[in-house]
């Protein structure tokens, strides 16, 4: 038993999981405010929206339609210039953020979308008559009155950007994948495969959990 | 005062032209309770979101006291809707607030200060009859009880105008009464316009004062609740009538009851609008010495008093009978019609 684990250091597995949390915390705050401004945007300039918009409404959907279609390790290659002129460097957990954010922003955009259509439009329609603003509908009724959807959206999300961030450390971003993958894969150690799979089905399982759990708190329906 | 001059509305879909709301012009008083009827499709849904222009009209004017609606710019309209209170069908509250906090949501939009929003939720919660059920979510309501909170919701900024959107089709009869008595009680207290549309003969029965009935987007017949039930003119009235009085189908049985009671005579009585003849049978009782068997009949109260039709057989010798007919005929407000046997 000693023997099979003999390979594994501590030090780097702690350094390992440490880089992808950073990665996937930090990318999926990003996510998070591009992704409701995306999907706002959808949803807003969509037919019989308040901001409606025929081809803002197109052109933001060729957008987010065309990065979803582009295979994450694609991606990052064609943002190498990109991330270099913002990072300064493409090593390390830092310079897989934005290649992280830009291929999942989109994917949650297209959710806070759905999430949206779901709100009522009487509900909607009864702030109007009140006199609400639309910056008072998108904060005081849509928001929150499909907060549920989104937060289950983002876990789905969150749980996408951990595979990703395991991807992105196979071409030397950092985190468990890179691990995995460098040390393990590529020695013949498996043990330090083994190690990082289950930790990393470990964070997977962590982030249902807490997004199950808050989704859960907040539906008051 | 609301007058509403002209007003349409055509949706173009698939570049088909549906006129929804067609040239329709109507004044509604302050402080009256004023009901719009119609079959569905009948466009008074598009009417009513017409007025706070949740919908903006084709053509036509809306005033409503000093202000047009109709040409006011968005940031006026938007702060004008605040003085224009709205209920709808399906409640339309906020699941993820609670009760106070959905009744605040006006308040909030506004701009009230905290203290003082706590202070008139609190005033709002107990007029409509929620108080305890602050803390509750829409979710843990029933249907009565939120449209409790839409009523109070709609009455937070001191609306000089109610729109109740269909505000009792989706409860049932009892939970409708309750609502409708809670309509009245906040006209009265409150001394609000009440614009109410609806498909239920018996809402516009029993708390308005004047009626609208509404077919392919015009309105087809107008006036106090009382003229339209005991007169209705057009073929859908008609209809709306026979919903709270029944079909008229006694003329086909008075002679099936000339037949079967040819004791005394066969009196029809009709009420229209009483309120001081309403014990007129115990009064003919102990005035007279005759007896009074009631074969036939249907009263309903509106808001403009009693309305319907009694058939009864007087019993008795002639000279009783006469003298009680001829009180009928010239003491009261109540109009007789006399048949056979007399």
């Amino acid at each position: 038993m000693g023997d099979f684990f003999s390979n594994l250091d501590t030090q780097d597995l702690i350094e390992a999981t440490y880089e992808t949390f950073y990665m996937t915390i930090v990318s999926l705050a990003g996510t998070l405010i591009l992704g409701i401004m995306l999907g706002l945007l959808l949803y807003m300039t969509d037919k019989d929206g308040i901001w409606q918009n025929k081809y803002l409404n197109l052109i933001t959907a060729a957008v987010v339609n065309v990065f979803r279609a582009i295979p994450f390790i694609i991606l990052i290659l064609l943002l190498f210039p990109f991330t270099n002129l913002l990072v300064g460097t493409l090593r390390g957990p830092t310079a897989a953020l934005p290649a992280l954010i830009i291929a999942s922003a989109p994917f949650y955009g297209r959710l806070v979308e759905i999430a949206l259509k779901e709100v009522d439009k009487g509900v909607i329609e009864a702030a109007k008559s009140m006199g609400a603003k639309t910056r008072t509908i998108i904060f005081k009724v849509l928001l929150p009155e499909s907060m549920p959807a989104l937060v289950s959206g983002l876990t789905v999300t969150a749980i996408a950007l951990i595979g990703y961030t395991a991807m992105a450390g196979a071409i030397g971003a950092g985190g468990l994948g890179n691990y995995a993958y460098y040390f393990g894969f590529q020695r013949r150690d498996w043990d330090i495969v083994l190690v990082s799979t289950v930790l990393i089905v470990i964070i997977v399982f962590l982030f249902q959990f807490i997004g199950d759990y808050i989704t859960k708190k907040l539906d008051k329906r | 005062m609301i007058s509403i001059e002209g007003l349409s509305k055509i949706f173009t879909s698939d570049k088909k032209k549906i006129t929804a709301v067609d040239d329709l012009t109507l004044s509604i008083n302050e402080g009256e309770i004023f009901g719009v009827i119609g079959y569905s499709g009948a466009g008074k849904s598009t009417f009513v979101r017409l007025l706070n222009r949740l919908e903006e009209p084709t053509g036509g004017r809306v005033v409503m006291g000093e202000k047009e609606i109709t040409t006011l710019n968005s940031k006026a309209l938007r702060l004008t809707r605040q003085d224009i209170g709205m209920i709808f069908q399906h409640f339309n509250l906020l699941w993820s607030r609670t009760v106070e906090d959905n009744i605040a949501f006006p308040l909030e939009i506004a701009g009230i200060s905290k203290t003082k929003r706590k202070e008139k939720v609190q005033n709002l919660i107990n007029l409509v009859g929620l108080s305890g059920r602050e803390k509750a979510y829409p979710s843990q309501l029933s249907g009565g009880q939120k449209q409790r909170v839409g009523i109070a919701r709609a009455l937070a900024n001191d609306p000089k105008v109610l729109l109740c959107d269909e505000a009792t089709s989706a409860l049932d009869p009892e939970t409708t009464n309750s609502i409708l008595d809670l309509l009245v009680d906040i006209n009265e207290k409150l001394g609000l316009t009440i614009i109410l549309i609806t498909h239920e003969m018996h809402v516009i029965r029993k708390i308005c004062n004047r009626v609208a009935v509404m077919e392919s987007g015009k309105i087809v017949e107008q006036g106090d609740v009382l003229d339209v039930f005991s007169k209705p003119k057009q073929l859908v009235t008609k209809k709306f009538v026979e919903q709270v009085m029944g079909t008229n189908d006694e003329d086909d049985s008075m002679d099936y009851l000339l037949q079967t009671y040819e004791e005394g005579k066969i009196v029809r009585l009709h009420f229209v609008g009483e309120i001081t003849n309403q014990a007129l049978i115990s009064q003919l009782a102990k005035q007279f010495e005759i007896e009074i068997n009631i074969l036939q009949g249907k009263i309903a109260q509106t808001q403009a008093g009693a309305y319907g039709t009694l058939i009864v057989q007087l019993e008795g010798n002639e000279e009783e009978i006469n003298k009680a007919t001829s009180f009928i005929q010239d003491e009261t407000s109540v109009e007789m019609e006399g048949f056979g046997n007399g």
